[in-house]
């Protein structure tokens, strides 16, 4: 596979159009069966030397990680680490600058932007790969013009283009599982952070997502109504849904996660199990983050 | 000793003839199908152009500037003087480059044009506020779940900005309506013009100016009504500051 990925960029290289070089590949996709855009199946988020520079500042500086079916990856480090900008270059709300991503073993083709940092050369696949990842905000990003239940049934209609009744049906079994069914038809400025947010998270699930994306859920709420939609994401992730969380809640990420990233200073400083990580951290920057939060 | 002659003579404003007022009414519905015309128009370029200023490129941006500001800074009587009797001018003009017979150019066609054109300008700058209004958060959403930018402007960005551009749509409306009025300048006939021609023949110049009046008053009052309905529902899912 590693020699198939190798021959591919060498082809890269040789066609200066790096749209035809994703044509190309995906030509071999037919040809071979085998090609390193169709690797492992069960790998549903694999990262590879991500960069992400903010003008003059380097966010992060070569991020690799890999995320298995079933994975609840927790992402922890100090503000200003990368964590969240980790994750929203996985679907392409921040555009890498080098580096790629692969969604259940498909890469999304980039090419270069012509001010150094890179942008997705088919719109199409990347709207194709946002809709397998279900992403919840800090700041819940509620539409504020659609009840709750509107909410939830926007993306399955207008985006995967499923029949409504099967869409309400869906949205309705959901809002029940988050405690919200009875708030179906309330907009949701009329809801508290917490209701807020559990409805965010139907919301994601409601297009069945391979991988859900957290981007500090809970860091926008009070701290009264943290609880609820922990317990919410707890549930999930025993049901061995694959997550990607980014958090401030240690305690929280120790019961969850089986893998937990610690980022510093753009990089992977620390990655393993809970415990491990928690009870024996190695790294110096580790050891020195987790007496700061306790 | 003969009935003094009263001082007003209200039976010049019964609608068949003698009587004006069939007039008038026609006038005001001509009013109105260049209002309506001319708004969606403008609405339709006020929606392209706030969306090529904020995320067009270079081009495109200058382009819209240079369309809002020469529009907002020319007297709206002019561009329509010019508009109509130059941009008739050019069409045959053209037309004869091509070897076509020259056309006439429809007052209703192109005084829809002119109030559009006009209109375009000045929504656009409204549309443009309300859509920077809109919680970035909430477009990132709709995209973080898939939708192609059309698909975003539509279900998402538009619907959410309009509480937003209500006030300053509203108020375009209304201007609207009044703006027809400079059509008859290219003697158009819409309520302003038939009304001079009304009074002009009777000499009741006080009666029919205020019938007219009260004409354009009426027709601002139904529109206030149905905005007020409009702006209810846009504003539906915000939290009113008590």
């Amino acid at each position: 596979m590693i020699v198939m990925e190798q021959r591919d960029r060498q082809k890269c290289r040789t066609t200066k159009n790096q749209g035809n070089c994703f044509h190309a590949a995906n030509l071999d996709v037919s040809d071979a069966g085998d090609s390193p855009f169709m690797t492992d199946e069960a790998q549903a988020i694999a990262v590879t030397d991500l960069h992400k520079r903010f003008g003059p500042l380097e966010v992060l500086k070569g991020v690799s990680l890999t995320a298995n079916q079933g994975d609840v990856i927790a992402i922890i480090g100090g503000s200003g680490s990368g964590k969240s900008t980790l994750l929203r270059c996985i679907n392409m709300l921040e555009l890498p600058t080098a580096g790629s991503v692969s969604i259940h073993g498909e890469t999304i083709a980039m090419k270069k932007d012509g001010r150094g940092g890179l942008m997705p050369s088919n719109r199409k696949q990347v709207e194709r790969m946002r809709a397998q990842l279900g992403m919840v905000f800090q700041s819940f990003n509620l539409w504020q013009h659609m009840t709750i239940l509107q909410n939830v049934i926007e993306a399955p209609l207008h985006v995967l283009g499923r029949p409504k009744d099967e869409a309400i049906a869906t949205a309705e079994a959901l809002l029940r599982r988050v405690g919200l069914y009875e708030k179906r038809d309330a907009y949701p400025a009329f809801l508290s952070g917490g209701q807020q947010q559990r409805a965010a998270i139907a919301r994601a699930l409601a297009i069945q997502p391979l991988v859900m994306l957290f981007d500090e859920p809970t860091s926008a709420l009070d701290p009264e109504l943290v609880g609820e939609v922990l317990a919410v994401i707890g549930d999930l992730a025993k049901e061995k849904r694959t997550m990607i969380l980014v958090t401030h809640e240690m305690k929280f990420a120790r019961e969850v996660a089986n893998h937990i990233v610690f980022l510093s200073q753009g990089k992977i400083e620390e990655q393993g199990p809970p415990d491990q990580i928690f009870g024996a951290p190695k790294s110096e920057r580790l050891k020195r983050f987790i007496s700061s939060i306790h | 000793m003969a009935d003094p002659a009263p001082f007003i003579n209200w039976s010049l404003l019964a609608l068949s003839p003698p009587g004006w007022g069939s007039v008038l009414l026609s006038g005001l519905f001509n009013s109105i199908q260049i209002a309506v015309g001319g708004y969606s128009l403008g609405l339709l370029l006020g929606v392209g152009g706030a969306f090529g200023k904020l995320y067009g490129g270079p081009i495109v941006k200058d382009l819209m500037e240079c369309y809002t500001t020469i529009v907002r800074a020319v007297p709206e009587l002019v561009l329509i003087l010019l508009l109509y009797y130059a941009g008739t001018d050019l069409i045959n003009q053209l037309l004869a480059l091509g070897g076509l017979p020259s056309v006439d150019i429809s007052g209703l066609a192109a005084g829809i044009f002119v109030i559009g054109v006009v209109q375009g300008a000045y929504s656009t700058e409204v549309l443009r506020g309300a859509i920077k209004a809109v919680p970035a958060g909430q477009i990132e959403a709709a995209r973080a779940f898939g939708m192609s930018p059309i698909k975003v402007m539509t279900r998402i960005t538009l619907p959410a900005m309009l509480p937003y551009a209500i006030p300053g749509l509203s108020n375009l409306w209304l201007i609207a309506t009044k703006d027809t009025a400079l059509l008859a300048v290219v003697g158009f006939s819409e309520l302003t013009l038939v009304t001079r021609q009304a009074a002009g023949t009777t000499k009741a110049y006080l009666l029919f100016f205020c019938a007219a009046g009260v004409l354009y008053l009426a027709l601002t009052l139904v529109s206030n009504f149905f905005i007020g309905i409009i702006e209810r529902r846009a504003r539906r899912g915000l939290v009113e500051a008590a």
